[in-house]
């Protein structure tokens, strides 16, 4: 299989990791439960795990590092944790659900919630931002790349923006966690939601949010932390106060593995090379008769995604017959971004996604342009 | 692109009703496979079981049965 919808998850994974899932499966007992060797082994690679993503996304402590089971939960945490009744937010038509449903949860509990447009191409209208201020904007919520198109959000201009109206800012780095540039310490981010799945190569399973120190989020479940057991409320540090109930160790040592190949490797030259595929991939398709590809590849930072459509196409037809007849896994439908795909007019058609890792090669990004090329030539003698 | 034939086409509520669907045709050794759901019949995400069309009583037993999740039971050329 030609599997390019890593967006949804990286299927290939690095040999370390499923490795250090086997070593920690038979090995590890439960972090912060008890002060054996196998209790032990499970917190100390947790805690270093800490350590790589507080390096990595440029967060200030590795105790701000909370675990969850993925970027929804760490979202949902952040949002509920921060905002309340009477708040509002500016966020933007390239959401995911993941922010999305949060946020429209809070407009109906009695929060507010705005969106910064895209246009018919995709672009957001950065001047909205400033046009959505009101006197009770609390923080700014937005992904670093749409799940969609791949097209980045300038965080530099959001952060500037927030940090001059003294906003929250929560940033959704589910498609770009190891893959762009993130330094929430330089940028005064408050809080990077991040899930282990996707560019950072770890299991499925594993997330969390990386958070700046001050930031009182109130949590979101409260249980067994392995400390202060006669309290009868949550401890108050972090992580713990995020962490109610067992961490998915078995989860958190894959991902502490694929850390180690991340920074072995380099996260700009894992960059450099998805970036390089779905490039050499446009190119070869976007002025395809019929073929009509969205999103802004003007930019230099992107995430490693090529969106498209043939004619008027269902796009579940276009995946489908790459699935059965070429052997390429794709992504149809509407991605949970509806309002992208409202701007884009893509509503009912949906849109096939073809989205990179660091493990596809030229052969196979040729080979999928291909197959769209016969699949447009067809469509057009149809 | 191949060529369109009538299909019968079961939609679900959820991820999990698909999989039902699956491990129960396969149980019952019924034909058919799952698909990406077609835009005709939700603008969206989602998995469809399609099978033969002279497979449709079959389905319908097997969901009635099974009491499987569906939303609806189409016939639809794709």
């Amino acid at each position: 299989m030609i599997y390019l919808d890593n967006a949804a998850t990286t299927r290939t994974k690095p040999p370390a990791v499923a490795q250090a899932v086997l070593e920690a499966l038979s090995s590890y007992g439960n972090c912060g439960r008890g002060g054996h060797e196998g209790a032990l082994s499970a917190a100390r690679t947790i805690y270093e795990t800490r350590e790589k993503l507080a390096a990595l996304l440029g967060g200030p402590r590795a105790d701000h590092v909370c675990f969850t089971q993925n970027s929804t939960q760490a979202l949902n945490m952040a949002i509920s944790g921060l905002l309340g009744p009477g708040d509002h937010v500016i966020s933007t038509d390239w959401e995911h659900n993941s922010v999305l449903r949060p946020l429209y949860r809070l407009r109906d509990m009695g929060g507010a919630v705005d969106f910064v447009p895209a246009d018919r191409h995709g672009r957001l209208d950065y001047g909205a931002f400033e046009s959505l201020l009101r006197p009770e904007t609390r923080a700014v919520v937005c992904t670093h790349a749409s799940n969609l198109t791949g097209d980045a959000v300038d965080i530099e201009w959001v952060s500037r923006f927030a940090k001059e109206h003294g906003l929250l800012f929560l940033l959704d780095a589910s498609q770009t966690a190891g893959v762009l540039p993130v330094d929430m310490t330089a940028l005064d981010i408050d809080a990077v939601c991040f899930t282990g799945h996707k560019s950072l190569m770890g299991p499925q399973g594993t997330g969390g949010l990386c958070l700046r120190e001050g930031l009182e989020i109130r949590p979101f479940a409260v249980g067994g932390t392995g400390v202060r057991s006669y309290s009868e409320t949550q401890p108050w540090e972090y992580p713990a106060r995020l962490e109610a109930g067992t961490l998915n160790g078995h989860g958190l040592a894959g991902l502490c593995a694929a850390l180690d190949f991340l920074a072995e490797t380099g996260r700009e030259t894992i960059r450099a090379w998805e970036d390089a595929l779905a490039r050499r991939f446009y190119e070869a398709v976007w002025n395809l008769p019929g073929v009509t590809v969205y999103g802004d590849f003007s930019s230099p930072l992107r995430a490693s995604i090529v969106t498209l459509n043939i004619r008027d196409l269902d796009s579940a037809e276009v995946s489908d017959e790459l699935a059965e007849r070429f052997d390429i896994a794709t992504r149809p439908g509407a991605h949970c971004a509806p309002r992208l795909h409202r701007a884009l007019g893509t509503e009912n058609q949906g849109a096939v996604r073809f989205s990179w890792s660091w493990f596809n090669t030229e052969a196979e990004t040729d080979a999928a342009a291909e197959a769209v090329r016969i699949l447009a030539r067809e469509a057009a003698e149809a | 692109m191949r060529v369109r034939a009538e299909k019968c086409v079961v939609a679900f509520h959820t991820t999990a009703g698909a999989m039902a669907m699956e491990a129960a045709c396969k149980a019952a050794e019924l034909p058919g496979r799952l698909i990406p759901v077609p835009r005709s019949i939700t603008a969206g995400c989602g998995l469809c079981w399609a099978a033969p069309p002279e497979s449709r009583e079959a389905l319908e037993e097997l969901v009635m049965k099974k009491h499987l999740d569906v939303v609806g039971i189409y016939a639809m050329i794709l």
